[in-house]
């Protein structure tokens, strides 16, 4: 016999692999519409710090200068994206697992202990029911990126009839890069959490694909500071 | 402070355990494996109008939810005269490579097969004149806010007494040598916002930007401006576009 936890449920698994290839589409496609007019870049007075993004980027990712390609993926992908995405705040509401997930009073002091254990600066494992606070703070801002990314989508997609939208992202321009901004929060996002679900081990990760972790009999007490 | 929710616990068979692994994870590599043939699958689909088929049929179902469920009087946010870029962006000279003269330049509107009406650049301009200050944008991704002035689309169509034409779904204009095509949604078309536009900042258009007569129309992406109109039509069906053969969205609408 084995205890098992039951870690996520199936309506959250879903959501978020199907996020997972659909995000991927949107941000490809996306590449291929912001290379039209790739503009932004980080200057420090005359000298150009970081281009987005140089043309051997482009070559090495294999994309294409096809803006019309782009397009056409992104407004038929953009309805998954959105709909799975609120389908998720739903579930996340209506189920009361807002509450693993939301960050609480004692998070955000909570959070440095775990970065400061992650760098190994200091011995300390934070108090984790679901989510450790850290994870609380990330899970949590993403839902709010995704939704930044829907209102700044929507306001250079439609900025007439979404011209509240874009009125709210300071304007036409504004709200592409804004739009352009989250994107890279989400390749950031993407690369830490890759990172992070490496570093806890199989048991954590398979637990997103079965939604429950086997756990270990004979209960030790909990390691406090 | 006991708030704090706790997740279900069940004891359950280690053969239990195993089973719903294996499941999962079938469950989950079918699940990757049937993304990546939806994917492959689109990428395989034939092209309509330049576009991947079920991307197309995608692209006609969004034109169809938007043109439903948008309110197409809304007006775009006119800025004022000041704010006008002295320095207009020009991006593309389809269908302007011939020479124009003002003085053999018509406007040839079709009113229907056989009967066209021709018109000079000061017939239009004896119309009501309304100027414009907008936040020009290109589907590219750029924007400008630009000045131009002409007669509303509305207006002309009226007082050249098109009301049966302006029953139809579509107006269609071409450039005179028929290399650059766009066809417009006749709610877009006849929106209070839609120029006949013969003037940029107070002057004559510039060549490069439709001299004589070109269409300015707010609700869309610069793609659907056609610069140095040729010919008017009106259609049910959709007239040809030439972005639209190009891939590209034809509503192109905002």
């Amino acid at each position: 016999m084995k205890t098992i936890l039951y870690k996520h449920p199936l309506a959250i698994r879903w959501f978020h692999w199907v996020n997972f290839p659909v995000l991927t589409c949107m941000i490809w496609s996306g590449l291929l519409i912001y290379w039209a007019n790739g503009v932004y870049k980080i200057s420090w007075g005359n000298k150009v710090l970081v281009k987005f993004f140089p043309t051997g980027f482009y070559k090495a990712l294999n994309v294409p200068f096809h803006l019309a390609e782009g397009m056409s993926w992104h407004f038929a992908f953009m309805w998954l994206f959105t709909i799975n995405g609120l389908l998720y705040i739903l579930f996340t509401v209506f189920s009361g697992q807002w509450r693993f997930l939301l960050p609480n009073k004692k998070s955000f002091k909570e959070a440095w202990l775990v970065l400061l254990h992650d760098l190994h600066i200091r011995k300390y494992k934070a108090p984790q029911i679901k989510y450790n606070a850290a994870q609380r703070i990330a899970y949590t801002v993403i839902i709010f990126m995704g939704i930044g990314s829907l209102i700044t989508g929507l306001a250079i997609y439609k900025p007439v009839q979404f011209h509240f939208f874009t009125w709210l992202c300071g304007g036409y321009a504004a709200a592409r890069l804004e739009h352009f901004i989250l994107t890279l929060g989400y390749v950031l996002f993407f690369l830490i959490h890759i990172a992070q679900v490496a570093k806890t081990g199989w048991n954590n990760f398979q637990a997103m694909i079965t939604g429950f972790e086997v756990i270990k009999l004979s209960p030790k007490k909990t390691p406090h500071e | 402070m006991n708030d704090q929710p706790s997740l279900p616990v069940k004891t359950v068979s280690s053969k239990a355990v195993i089973r719903n692994s294996i499941l999962s994870f079938v469950l989950f590599g079918l699940f990757l494996v049937g993304a990546w043939a939806t994917f492959k699958w689109i990428k395989r689909q034939p092209h309509e109008a330049g576009a991947l088929r079920p991307l197309r049929k995608t692209l006609d179902f969004n034109e169809a939810v938007f043109s439903n469920v948008f309110d197409t009087a809304v007006l775009v946010k006119e800025y004022p005269v000041s704010q006008a870029a002295k320095r207009v962006r020009v991006n593309g000279m389809d269908g302007l490579r011939d020479s124009v003269n003002e003085e053999t330049w018509r406007l040839k509107v079709i009113r229907s097969p056989g009967d066209t009406l021709q018109l000079t650049l000061e017939d239009i301009k004896k119309l009501p004149k309304k100027d414009i200050v907008f936040d020009f944008k290109c589907i590219e991704g750029w924007d400008q806010v630009t000045h131009w002035a002409g007669v509303p689309l509305k207006t002309f169509m009226q007082y050249y007494g098109l009301g049966m034409q302006s029953k139809m779904k579509y107006v269609g204009l071409q450039t005179p040598d028929k290399k650059y095509y766009v066809g417009i949604d006749m709610p877009s078309a006849l929106h209070p916002q839609t120029l006949l536009c013969y003037e940029m900042n107070s002057k004559p258009l510039p060549i490069n930007q439709g001299f004589p007569v070109r269409l300015i129309i707010p609700v869309k992406y610069g793609i659907k401006h056609l610069k140095r109109i040729g010919t008017m039509f009106f259609s049910n069906d959709k007239p040809a576009d030439f972005w639209a053969e190009r891939g590209y969205d034809y509503y192109a609408g905002h």
